[in-house]
């Protein structure tokens, strides 16, 4: 299915012209002081190209930190209650990173597996991904230990390639990239050639995640491994939130008198009352069965049952810990460790 | 896994959109435990609904959030489904608020089945401690139902006193009938003046009443406590893990596998249970 | 450096303390990160410098921490000065903690006592510097319009992980307000109204207990200036009370107690 072509970095305006006539918002890495994060833009130059990672993720396009399920009204002793209307305006993600764009298959893999999520669903119909590969990494990226790579084409509809300042190689990998390109229709250029491989960042593999699914229950039974490594862990919930794998969610509703909501909210199992019972059993009670929890869940428990690994590398769990539990350092142990 | 068996999924409605229920009966079973019978509002989801035993919901007070239940009818009996809750927490006290006529929500059915199929020709030994014998009326009535199917049918049933017991006729239905073997014990001290059943802890009766292992299956539910203390008193019996059936409670939030909070090893108590055998749990993590 | 890991060898060498929580390198230069060091071979490991922030008295909350028994903790000005309030909240008991303070030259003080700890904080130089003034003086003279849109702008970036509670050595709630759903006090769901509620709950349970180490800015992923936030009350209760936490073992809380006397001109 892949074409090849180029384009012109002075031709991503009018791109993004032809896409806003179709109707699509466009989201995009824009930076604000020291961070990046995405925003709707409607022009190139708010799109910062050169980051290396945002800080929070691009899940919120199909997974947004909260979303109402349903709207009720109450009437004494009865209620009225509806499903809200749809919020999946058609949006081009542009400009995400090979690790973002794979990390969808995992939130699909969750959401679509057994039953219907039309919350979910609709937004991701409506979403075509515009990837942008690595020219460089950070110390925190390792997507090439979890079967990824800086331009590793899956997840994205369309990849763009920077090959210099001026130019982008673009792979046209789907059928919604297809009809993008069709948009796009001349703007994109033939392309003979190559050059992508060189134009990539170098991200030297630090484990193989693969035989983890088997190994890691092997060592569930070590506490003072996983207490070695969770003890500086303050269980808060930033790493869940930032990661675009993440999926645990709340359900919680709102309401004044008469009106209400519920909400489907993000949440983590690294906080204490996740797992807590109404009697008052938790069955996770130390930091360190909820540390245990999350590795394990990512790197074996998902890989089992749903096919997908539960970590695309980004890294932005381990730049955002207030205190540096690097997540490639904790694998890497875990690989290297006997059972 | 071959034990347990899965029962359909739902048809395809949002899962997170509940059935409009109307409270159709209230029964105060015990000091802060109540039995809705609930009815869909709309016929055609009435007519539509199915599930089988073993399987629970999400039951829906608007404006305060769900809590989750075993469905305690069995699917024998149309035209309703009944829930037992006690009063713990802000759901609880909302649900245990409303009168006959509201309107409440539910979703379900989830999980899986009791695989009642597997069990014709065998004896049935059902053991449950206070709050839990709900998770469990649903099979006893769905076996009782279909009584030819099985041979002995034998429930030891305990509580802390005797206000704590639940499903009082129930339990003096089961009592009068010949084909059914009812124990009831409450903790000792628990006993009234004029208690005619036995007293002492649930897995001392079980030792007692000494059930054959022999073609039987045994299905056990109740506090953490006395799950402990009555498994060793059933392998002595000599049950196998195989055959000792329970259903777990944890805290769950979406009911279909995704939310993640049931997770426990590869499995969610929401979609691979909550009905474990013992020796599933025996490999699972003991994170629940 | 140096003499922070002689320190810390000679503590455990001679059973002083069971554990010594201080800092190791991080995952990059520019980087540091809590470390636990246990034997003395360990201490090797413990560094010095300015990316050395996080309060190490918050790991006093946690229940792993304390079962190793005595604890020697390396502090900033401002870990002392948790210490201090955390003891005067009776959070903290005599004989548990051994201050390492650490000053600018890179010798450390061992503080074994809570009235040692005393001690060093009362000589500590006080107040908030130029730049900091002249922060708070900004913020304070802006159009109230303009200001409400700065915090509103914060707020809105708020993803409600509650880094910042776990970061901070004095949310030490064994049950937070977040945690409790009868009533719901704070919403769960990170919209701007619950955010708003969130941080300023969090900011009014902190005023006249802040003792301003900036583990709660550092800590939020999203950068929310929570440290500016908890300094505006601080120095409310500063000037209102004259009052100032981290500073005695004496129980001194401005918002719990009342004095007949207490200044009475904001109630307007």
């Amino acid at each position: 299915m892949t074409a090849q072509r180029i384009l012109a970095r002075q031709n991503l305006g009018p791109l993004f012209e032809r896409i806003a006539r179709d109707g699509r918002r466009i989201l995009a890495p824009v930076r604000r002081g020291d961070r990046v994060a995405f925003e709707p833009v409607t022009r190139p130059d708010e799109v910062a190209l050169d980051y290396v990672q945002t800080r929070t993720s691009a899940k919120s396009a199909v997974f947004p930190p909260y979303e109402p399920l349903l709207r009720f009204t109450l009437r004494g002793a009865d209620v009225q209650a509806d499903e809200p209307p749809p919020a999946a305006p058609p949006t081009v993600l542009f400009g995400v990173h090979p690790c973002d764009a794979a990390s969808f298959a995992t939130l699909a893999a969750v959401f679509t597996w057994d039953s219907p999520d039309p919350p979910f669903e609709r937004k991701r119909a409506n979403l075509t991904i515009i990837g942008l590969s690595c020219t460089r990494g950070d110390a925190y990226c390792f997507c090439t230990s979890v079967g990824g790579g800086p331009g590793d084409p899956r997840g994205s509809d369309i990849l763009l390639t920077p090959l210099d300042d001026t130019h982008f190689l673009v792979e046209i990998l789907t059928e919604r990239g297809q009809d993008v390109a069709q948009l796009a229709g001349p703007l994109l250029e033939p392309h003979v050639g190559n050059g992508k491989e060189a134009a990539l960042a170098r991200i030297a593999p630090r484990f193989d995640a693969r035989p983890l699914a088997a190994k890691l229950p092997a060592l569930f039974n070590h506490p003072a491994l996983w207490q070695e490594q969770s003890l500086r862990c303050l269980g808060c919930g930033a790493c869940a939130f930032v990661c675009p794998t993440c999926t645990c969610f709340d359900i919680t509703d709102e309401r004044d008198r008469y009106h209400g909501v519920r909400l489907r909210c993000w949440d983590s199992c690294g906080l204490a009352l996740f797992t807590l019972h109404a009697s008052g059993h938790n069955p996770r009670t130390k930091q360190s069965e909820r540390w245990r929890q999350r590795v394990m869940h990512k790197f074996a428990y998902q890989p089992e049952r749903l096919g997908v690994l539960g970590c695309v590398g980004c890294g932005r769990c381990s730049r955002a810990c207030p205190v540096d539990m690097n997540l490639a350092q904790h694998v890497q142990q875990l690989a290297e460790t006997a059972v | 896994m071959s034990t347990i068996a899965t029962a359909a999924a739902p048809a395809r409605r949002s899962p997170y959109t509940p059935y409009r229920m109307r409270i159709a009966k209230v029964t105060d079973e015990a000091p802060g435990v109540k039995t809705f019978r609930l009815e869909f509002v709309d016929p055609a989801e009435a007519a539509g609904f199915e599930f089988k035993a073993g399987q629970f919901g999400e039951y829906s007070v608007y404006g305060e959030g769900e809590s989750t239940f075993c469905i305690a009818s069995p699917p024998t009996r149309k035209g309703y489904i009944e829930c037992t809750f006690r009063q713990v927490g802000r759901v609880t006290a909302a649900l245990a608020d409303r009168d006959e006529g509201d309107i409440i929500g539910f979703r379900g059915p989830y999980g899986n089945v009791f695989p009642i199929e597997d069990w014709h020709g065998k004896n049935l030994l059902f053991i449950a401690g206070g709050i839990a014998l709900p998770p469990m009326r649903c099979v006893i009535w769905n076996c009782l139902d279909l009584r030819d199917r099985y041979r002995d049918v034998t429930i030891i049933y305990g509580a802390r006193s005797v206000a704590d017991l639940v499903y009082k006729h129930e339990l003096a239905e089961w009592a009068a009938r010949p084909d059914v073997n009812l124990y009831t014990t409450v903790d000792p001290g628990g006993q009234t003046p004029d208690w005619k059943g036995r007293v002492g802890f649930v897995p001392t009766v079980v030792e007692e009443v000494g059930p054959s292992a022999a073609d039987t299956v045994a299905i056990v539910c109740g506090p953490p406590i006395m799950i402990k203390l009555t498994l060793p008193v059933l392998t002595r019996l000599g049950f196998q893990p195989e055959n000792i059936f329970t259903t777990l409670e944890n805290r769950m939030k979406c009911g279909v596998g995704k939310c993640g909070r049931c997770n426990v090893g590869k499995l969610y108590v929401c979609k691979d249970g909550p009905v474990f055998t013992f020796a599933q749990l025996r490999d699972l993590p003991p994170e629940y | 450096m140096d003499a922070l890991r002689t320190k810390a060898r000679e503590l455990l060498a001679a059973g002083a303390v069971q554990l010594v929580v201080g800092y190791a390198a991080g995952s990059e230069p520019g980087r540091a990160r809590p470390c636990f060091v246990r034997t003395p071979a360990e201490a090797d490991g413990l560094i010095w410098n300015e990316h050395c922030r996080q309060n190490l008295a918050t790991y006093l909350q946690k229940p792993e921490v304390r079962a190793f028994g005595r604890v020697a903790l390396v502090a900033r000005p401002s870990t002392l000065r948790a210490l201090l309030q955390l003891a005067a909240e009776s959070q903290l008991g005599e004989g548990r903690v051994v201050a390492l303070f650490v000053t600018d030259d890179g010798a450390v003080a061992e503080l074994p006592t809570l009235a040692a700890i005393e001690e060093a904080v009362a000589q500590l130089p006080r107040g908030l510097t130029a730049a900091e003034h002249q922060e708070l003086e900004r913020i304070a003279a802006l159009p109230r319009a303009e200001r409400w849109a700065f915090w509103a702008g914060e707020f809105a970036r708020c993803i409600k992980c509650y880094a910042c509670r776990a970061a901070c050595p004095l949310c030490y709630c064994a049950r937070c307000i977040t945690e409790a759903n009868q009533p719901q006090w704070i919403p769960v769901s990170s919209d701007p109204l619950g955010n708003l509620e969130w941080n300023v709950v969090r900011a009014m349970h902190l005023a006249g207990r802040c003792i301003e180490c900036g583990s709660c800015s550092d800590a939020c992923p999203e950068g929310l200036r929570l440290d500016l936030l908890n300094r505006v009350l601080a120095e409310e209760v500063r000037t209102q009370f004259g009052a100032e936490p981290g500073l005695s073992l004496r129980k001194d809380y401005a918002l719990a107690s009342f004095r007949p006397d207490d200044k009475q001109e904001y109630i307007r």
